[in-house]
């Protein structure tokens, strides 16, 4: 709680100016080196890791899609063998599920929900660190595997009994599991930090009706990982034991049930596509107000829309197993479920093209790329609908379909305001501007590339293309299609091969931006590019759902924070009142010795279940080293 | 440039839509009364669909390019609201009339006639095993990879699965279902012209998923009955002196162990049953049509074939392998 005014310790308000950010600076600064690099735990430089890290899963990711696609280029080629094939579609759709697309969203979230509440510093930033670290532990962990040839090769949704000890054999199941561990933890991590930020953080004034969008996107993502992460915690921990132990949760001979396998997998796997459109569908109400040049069509629809959509996304996972042969009455149930998804997405969409409608258009590459979002968001939607529908899925259920349906959803719909979100952040984040010259082209090669390569699929698909086969035969008529959509995935890696190169070229030699150069009218803006360690040298006072646009040449701000040691501003959770001043954790070596610890354990039970005693014992000794009181400044309660 | 692609595109995919041969594996080439109300369905939807995606889009266009006045237009937000919600509203028209048809399309599936003929279908990595179940014990009799189904009568699937999961999808003739461990399945087909239509399995089931195919063909009630008194039968005997050899090696190589050949004394149960392997069309799931050549292909190095499938190599002599080939080809 707040502390009495007598403490000693100099407040902001009897600073000047440059006396204060350099007093701020020394504060908050990470150190330099090697060492102060391993123990930050500022949420800008983790969250920029944590960013990189993604999109360096998501080239790899890329580079396997590549492969596959050569591959299907022609019937029976013998480029990849089965083996190999199947390690790599089941690498492809863990990595980019578990190692890019869930943690690059968290990424971007722990990058900025910080600057945009106004506060300093994200919640549990230690706990932050120890994520990413557990993150990187789990996706190097399944990338060397996949080196070794011991990759995971049962899919990425791992259906027993094809993954159960019997018919998986060596220790690739084991390894999938295990990785499902790891991003767990560091997941679930990340989301309790979020809902924290953005429940206590909030700068003064931005009560709940002036959240900007994105963050409210985040808050119900963070929900969703909380309720439904525990489910696949349940259905890996539980695969693993009958794997190793042999406990029969998943062997029917023996009283265990395969379909309860689908039941948990789906219980988590269908909120995890909300997991990754949630926080895009944020990033597309927040990136269309600078470049429509006008606020947000229907703000409370909008996050209405994103609440409605969280709360469906829990009753809809049985349209993963319509035919799997449960009854058909209770599929009609989750026909309905499905469908009803379409209409916070249809608002959401009504409320965006409202927006355009309205406003000035600035056909800015974010901008091209929300255009792109919108033609094919739509389309993969609309074929939503149509394998929620009982009857027309049992066709097109584990077809190319299928294929389609979901890569229009999650680039279409996810990828496409992400790479409209980094043009958009990148000065936040570096400092410098993104070329506009090669955004442009890299859009429209990646828009271009990704329909001629993904629309064909749709075809294939009704024309009895099942998914994850490593070949077909030269009798079907497929060849043709598959050839053009090899081809045109050339077109797609060069769009992303672009985006890549500007990337880097512009985080080097870009021009360097000024604190606003989008005239964007949310908090992150209202500090330099990228911002100091800090954050805010004061914290802001927020009176609108547009802080920078309503009061543009200064902002009010709230004084009376310690400079001395890092203190946050604690507000309440409706009306952002400001209610207390809070402690921040200095940097700290420990998360990382904790994650080594966790990581040395987690491995080792792969091969035996004495892991979990002895290795829990390191474990124990880092996490009691991490919370140990230290006599810092922000140990003071 | 672009335009020249998505030109391409188009007509390349307009070609694939209008050509008439989409294959004999195709929920578009619907021959039975399941498939043909499935594919009215899927032309149904899509067809609203693309009517939506296009309406959604003209106004994005618009929204995007129409010409603004110079001074600022003084915002409509009621007439915006009015148009929002004039469009959830649709959306919820739509929507609500789809899940109604696709709940009575899910009922007219599941009202099957009168079942004229059952089969079980067991699902194995990676090939089908067919047993015909009849009202006499007499009757039953088992094949694998090729099922022959009589036209314009429903026959019962009993699908079992034994080791992993798989489904069995015919797009021609219904819908899929899957083959789990621990249940039991049914689904019910009717194929309505003659003709021999395609499968294969569409749940991933392993190293071998892509090479597990299945033929259904759909005959007239004679050719049919011809047909399945004909698999009734056991094996002939062999009469010339080349196939005694060959079943005299099938039966003292590890062959016998695991493939059963009725009427001798090879008896095994774990690779499907042969008796009459030389009338399939095809050999290995779909892999080769089956000729004398493609058995001594398949018998000499299965595992390069068909890479990680549970048919070991055999070391034969040129003359065993020259016989058994022939002793197998001769199962009709």
């Amino acid at each position: 709680m707040s502390r009495p005014a007598t403490t000693p310790g100099t407040r902001d308000i009897e600073l000047q100016r440059t006396g204060l950010t350099s007093a701020l600076a020394e504060t908050w600064k990470t150190p330099s080196g090697l060492w102060g690099a391993l123990a930050t735990v500022d949420h800008k430089i983790i969250g920029r890791r944590y960013i990189l890290t993604a999109f360096v899963f998501l080239a790899l990711g890329g580079v396997l899609a590549a492969l596959m696609r050569i591959q299907l280029a022609l019937p029976e080629a013998r480029l990849i063998g089965p083996d190999r094939y199947n390690q790599i579609f089941t690498m492809h759709g863990a990595n980019m599920m578990f190692l890019f697309a869930v943690p690059v969203m968290e990424a971007v979230a722990v990058y900025f929900v910080p600057l945009m509440v106004g506060t300093r510093n994200i919640a549990f930033p230690r706990l932050n660190a120890f994520s990413y670290w557990i993150y990187l532990a789990g996706g190097a962990m399944l990338w060397i595997a996949f080196a070794l040839d011991m990759g995971p090769d049962v899919g990425w949704f791992a259906y027993v009994p094809l993954s159960g000890p019997q018919y998986g054999a060596g220790k690739r199941a084991d390894i999938w599991a295990q990785m499902i561990t790891f991003t767990e933890i560091s997941a679930l991590a990340v989301a309790v930090e979020l809902v924290v930020t953005i429940f206590k953080q909030r700068a003064p004034g931005m009560t709940l009706n002036r959240i900007p969008v994105f963050v409210w996107a985040i808050l119900v993502t963070s929900f969703l990982v909380i309720m439904a992460m525990p489910a696949i915690v349940v259905a890996s921990t539980s695969l693993i034991l009958d794997r190793l132990v042999g406990t029969h949760f998943y062997n029917p001979a023996e009283g265990g049930d395969v379909l309860l396998w689908q039941h948990l997998f789906w219980f988590f796997g269908h909120p995890e596509v909300y997991i990754i459109f949630l926080p895009a569908a944020g990033m597309v109400s927040t990136l269309i107000e600078p470049f429509a040049r006008r606020p947000a069509f229907g703000y409370l629809a909008l996050v209405m829309a994103l609440i409605a959509t969280g709360i469906l996304a829990f009753g809809l996972w049985v349209h993963h197993m319509f035919v799997a042969g449960l009854p058909r009455l209770g599929d009609s149930f989750f026909t309905a479920s499905s469908m009803a998804i379409a209409m916070p997405a249809g608002i959401q969409v009504f409320c965006w093209l409202a927006t355009l409608w309205d406003g000035t258009p600035d056909f800015k590459t974010p901008l091209l790329f929300i255009i792109g979002f919108i033609v094919t968001f739509v389309i993969g939607g609309l074929t939503g609908v149509m394998v929620a529908s009982v009857p027309f899925d049992t066709q097109v259920h584990d077809t190319y379909f299928v294929v389609a349906h979901f890569h229009y959803v999650l680039i279409g719909g996810a990828v496409f305001p992400l790479l409209g979100a980094i043009h958009y952040w990148f000065p936040k984040l570096t400092g410098r501007m993104m070329s506009e010259r090669l955004g442009q082209w890299s859009f429209w090669l990646i828009f271009a590339g990704f329909n001629a390569t993904f629309f064909p699929m749709h075809i294939l698909g009704l024309q009895g293309m099942p998914r994850r086969i490593y070949t077909y035969q030269p009798d079907l008529p497929w060849h043709g299609l598959n050839l053009f959509v090899s081809l045109s995935a050339i077109v797609l890696a060069a769009g992303f091969l672009l985006f890549f190169i500007n990337a880097i070229r512009s985080a080097r030699s870009g021009e360097v931006a000024t604190d606003n150069p989008w005239n964007a009218p949310t908090l992150e803006w209202a500090t330099t590019s990228p911002p100091p360690s800090y954050n805010f040298a004061m914290i802001p006072v927020v009176g609108g759902l547009q802080p920078l646009w309503e009061n543009r040449d200064a902002l009010s701000v709230a004084d009376g924070l310690r400079t001395d040691r890092r203190e946050l501003l604690v507000t309440t959770l409706a009306e952002a009142e400001p209610q207390a001043r809070e402690a921040s954790p200095q940097h700290s070596i420990w998360p990382l010795w904790a994650a080594i610890a966790t990581t040395i354990m987690l491995i080792w039970s792969i091969f035996s279940p004495w892991a979990v005693v002895w290795g829990a014992i390191p474990v124990a000794i880092t996490l009691i080293g991490w919370f140990w009181p230290k006599g810092t400044p922000e140990d003071e309660s | 440039m672009i335009r020249a692609i998505g030109k391409t595109c188009m007509r390349a995919m307009l070609a694939a839509l209008l050509a008439d041969c989409s294959g004999w594996q195709s929920a578009l080439d619907a021959h039975g009364p399941s498939a043909v109300s499935l594919k009215q369905l899927i032309i149904v939807i899509v067809v609203v669909c693309s009517l939506v995606w296009m309406l959604v889009m003209t106004t994005m266009i618009v929204a995007l390019l129409r010409r603004r006045e110079v001074r600022p237009a003084t915002p409509s937000p009621h007439r915006m609201t009015v148009a929002v919600t004039g469009a959830v509203v649709a959306t919820v028209l739509i929507i609500g009339t789809f899940t109604v048809i696709s709940f009575l399309a899910t009922h007219a599936l599941g009202v099957a006639g009168q079942d004229d003929l059952t089969i079980r279908v067991r699902g194995l990595q990676w090939w089908w095993g067919f047993e015909y179940i009849g009202p006499n014990p007499s009757d039953r009799f088992e094949t694998a990879n090729e099922i022959h189904i009589p036209v314009g009568r429903n026959v019962r699937l009993k699908l079992e699965g034994l080791d992993v999961i798989h489904s069995f999808w015919v797009p021609s003739l219904a819908g899929k279902q899957d083959l789990v461990p621990g249940r039991s399945n049914e689904l019910t087909i009717r194929a309505d012209n003659p003709g021999v239509y395609r499968g294969q399995c569409a749940e991933f089931c392993g190293m071998q998923h892509a090479h597990m195919a299945l033929l259904v063909i759909a005959q007239s009630q004679d050719d049919f009955d011809r047909w399945s008194n004909a698999q009734r039968q056991a094996a002939r005997q062999p009469a010339e002196e080349e196939l005694a050899a060959g079943l005299q090696t099938f039966l003292a190589k590890p062959c016998a162990g695991c493939h059963t050949i009725r009427g001798t004394a090879a008896t095994g149960k774990t690779g499907p049953d042969l008796t009459h392997v030389g009338s399939r069309r095809t050999i290995a799931a779909g892999l080769f049509e089956t000729t004398r050549g493609s058995l001594a292909a398949w018998i000499a190095d299965p595992q390069t074939i068909k890479p990680g499938n549970n048919m070991p190599m055999v070391p034969l002599t040129p003359d065993e392998l020259r016989t058994v080939s022939a002793y197998l080809a001769s199962l009709k």
